[in-house]
């Protein structure tokens, strides 16, 4: 399987899989109860995620103009 | 009359301005006034895409939700990131395919994929009903907002009747180009009036985030986080899920993609589109101020949260800024399901009984149907119906029924038929229409399961009876399709 499809899916486990593990209230972390920080932290995540997916996708290079 | 109100009516001015403004230099023909002639760079579709984020449903609905329900409000933040990951692959090849065929709406892609306008049709009702209510819901908040920031001195209706004038105005003059650039007021003024509020609000009441957080924690245990019944965690992942594949699935949604200049726009938005969810963060902050300080508002009222807490904490312009932003908010989603639900009726349903409608009268006859859809919307939003978030949800699971069929028609060789995606389709929505009406929960259904599996949500079992009956029928009506798919063939080879 393709590296970025591999990419794509760590967020799906991260958020479904990982709630079951972060859905508590301590410890906070900058300030947000847990679930919500490990929610936010996949968010970002999966946006830094996508970047790489962009970088390595080669449909993003032959399309370039 | 207070500072607040002339404050609205610029907001409210601002928005017709732009609409007109807009169409300057544009010839307005269907693809035009629909897809803005699949013009739009990547700042504009991200401004649409996110456009429909920033709802007044998140915008009152996030916070109210964070007030009313703790934990399980943080699932509006979660589907978002999981349909941008889907997005980067499904909305290329749409919009490559919709490119290539001219098609607008999202009715069409299915008329085009299964070769049957009928399909197209019932495609096309399922949207529209699945809209209605959402366009209820905007133009209820419009409502709310209005005559809130207005201290009471317009009426909720009055709100309502110059909300749907400016809306029918401006979508009739400009299309989606009046959309996209009240889009760009929208998000200027969304961003900048939430993260205010979500860091002003628990700075000033609280000292800070994490006291807050801590203040709740203690006033009411539990409540931070998802329970261990009903809103469990497998609520929490099914829900997830359904809403991350409906996503895309609603006609005006489905119909922005069409506006893209090229498929790079999609994938670049897939970096940015999760980061700009991130604001949600801050509806959030409002919703849980607004606990232990404007308490007891229960049922439907959670939704005034946020307004509640403005105007006890800023004076009225500010509060005015506030309702002109909601206004917004209600507005750039309302013109999208306008447009959408005009579209699919005239040319995926009245086209298809008169075909010899040509396609200039389609394009007059869509404008035409603005003001009627406008006003069939407001009907329901003065007579009142309290079900409005069910009517919502409902929706939502109407156009998920819509996923599987679109996801086989992608495939290189679908042996799906379109009897098949019909009985699919049909099926899936009298389930979920059958199962939210009765209140049936998977737990009243099969009392006998373990709590987790009770809390699933209910579109699941609507979703395996879609699938089931799609490949069923597809396999048993096999015989029936084979001349159209030779002929299917024989165009393909041809071309």
């Amino acid at each position: 399987m393709k590296l970025i499809y591999v990419l794509a899916f760590i967020p799906f486990l991260g958020v479904l899989g990982g709630i079951f593990f972060a859905n508590r209230v301590e410890p906070y972390v900058l300030g947000l109860p847990f679930i919500l920080f490990w929610i936010v932290a996949w968010v970002v995540l999966t946006s830094v995620l996508m970047t790489i997916i962009y970088m390595l996708d080669p449909a993003n290079r032959e399309e370039s103009r | 009359m207070n500072a607040a109100l002339p404050v609205l009516f610029v907001f409210l001015a601002l928005a017709i301005y732009l609409g007109i403004r807009s169409r300057r230099g544009k010839d307005m023909d269907l693809e035009q006034w629909t897809v803005g002639a699949r013009s739009f760079g990547t700042v504009f579709v991200f401004l649409l895409l996110a456009g429909e984020i920033y709802t007044t449903f998140t915008f009152l609905g996030g916070s109210g939700w964070a007030y009313g329900k703790g934990g399980p409000a943080f699932y509006i933040l979660s589907y978002g990131c999981l349909a941008y990951i889907i997005s980067y692959w499904l909305l290329p090849v749409i919009w490559r395919y919709a490119k290539e065929n001219r098609l607008v709406s999202q009715s069409d892609f299915f008329v085009s994929k299964y070769r049957s306008p009928y399909l197209g049709v019932l495609v096309a009702l399922v949207g529209v009903v699945a809209m209605v209510p959402y366009l209820v819901l905007q133009l209820k908040g419009l409502g709310l907002i209005v005559s809130t920031a207005s201290y009471g001195s317009i009426p909720e209706w009055v709100a309502v009747v110059i909300g749907v004038a400016a809306l029918v105005i401006y979508v009739t003059i400009s299309g989606i180009h009046g959309s996209a650039w009240t889009a760009v007021a929208k998000d200027i003024t969304v961003l900048s009036v939430v993260v205010f509020l979500g860091i002003y609000l628990p700075l000033h009441y609280y000292g800070g985030f994490e006291n807050m957080f801590q203040q709740i924690e203690q006033a009411k245990p539990g409540f931070l986080t998802l329970p261990k019944e009903i809103y469990s965690p497998w609520w929490f992942v099914s829900t997830v899920l359904l809403t991350a594949l409906g996503f895309y699935m609603w006609p005006h949604t489905f119909g922005s993609t069409y506006t893209a200049e090229n498929e790079r726009v999609f994938r670049r938005n897939a970096i940015f589109l999760p980061l700009y969810q991130l604001v949600l963060l801050f509806v959030f902050f409002v919703g849980f101020a607004a606990v232990l300080k404007v308490p007891g508002l229960t049922g439907d009222k959670v939704d005034l949260s946020l307004l509640k807490v403005s105007t006890q904490s800023f004076d009225p312009w500010l509060v005015g800024i506030i309702g002109g932003t909601g206004l917004l908010t209600a507005m750039v989603p309302g013109s999208m399901l306008l447009i959408a639900s005009s579209t699919l009726l005239v040319k995926n349903v009245y086209r298809v009984f008169a075909p010899a409608t040509s396609e200039a009268q389609v394009g007059r006859l869509v404008k035409i149907m603005v003001p009627v859809v406008a006003l069939v919307a407001m009907y329901f939003t003065l007579s009142g119906s309290s079900t409005i978030v069910t009517l919502l949800l409902l929706g939502y699971s109407f156009v998920t029924q819509l996923f599987p069929s679109l996801i086989f028609s992608l495939l290189p060789n679908n042996f799906v038929n379109k009897y098949g995606a019909a009985a699919g389709i049909l099926a899936g929505v009298v389930t979920v229409a059958y199962l939210t009406l009765t209140g049936t929960t998977i737990g009243t259904l099969l009392p006998s399961l373990p709590q987790g599996a009770k809390d699933l949500n209910v579109g699941i079992i609507a979703m395996f009876v879609n699938v089931a009956l799609l490949l069923a029928v597809s396999l048993i009506t096999r015989g029936l399709t084979a001349e159209d798919e030779e002929g299917v063939r024989g165009e393909a080879l041809e071309s």
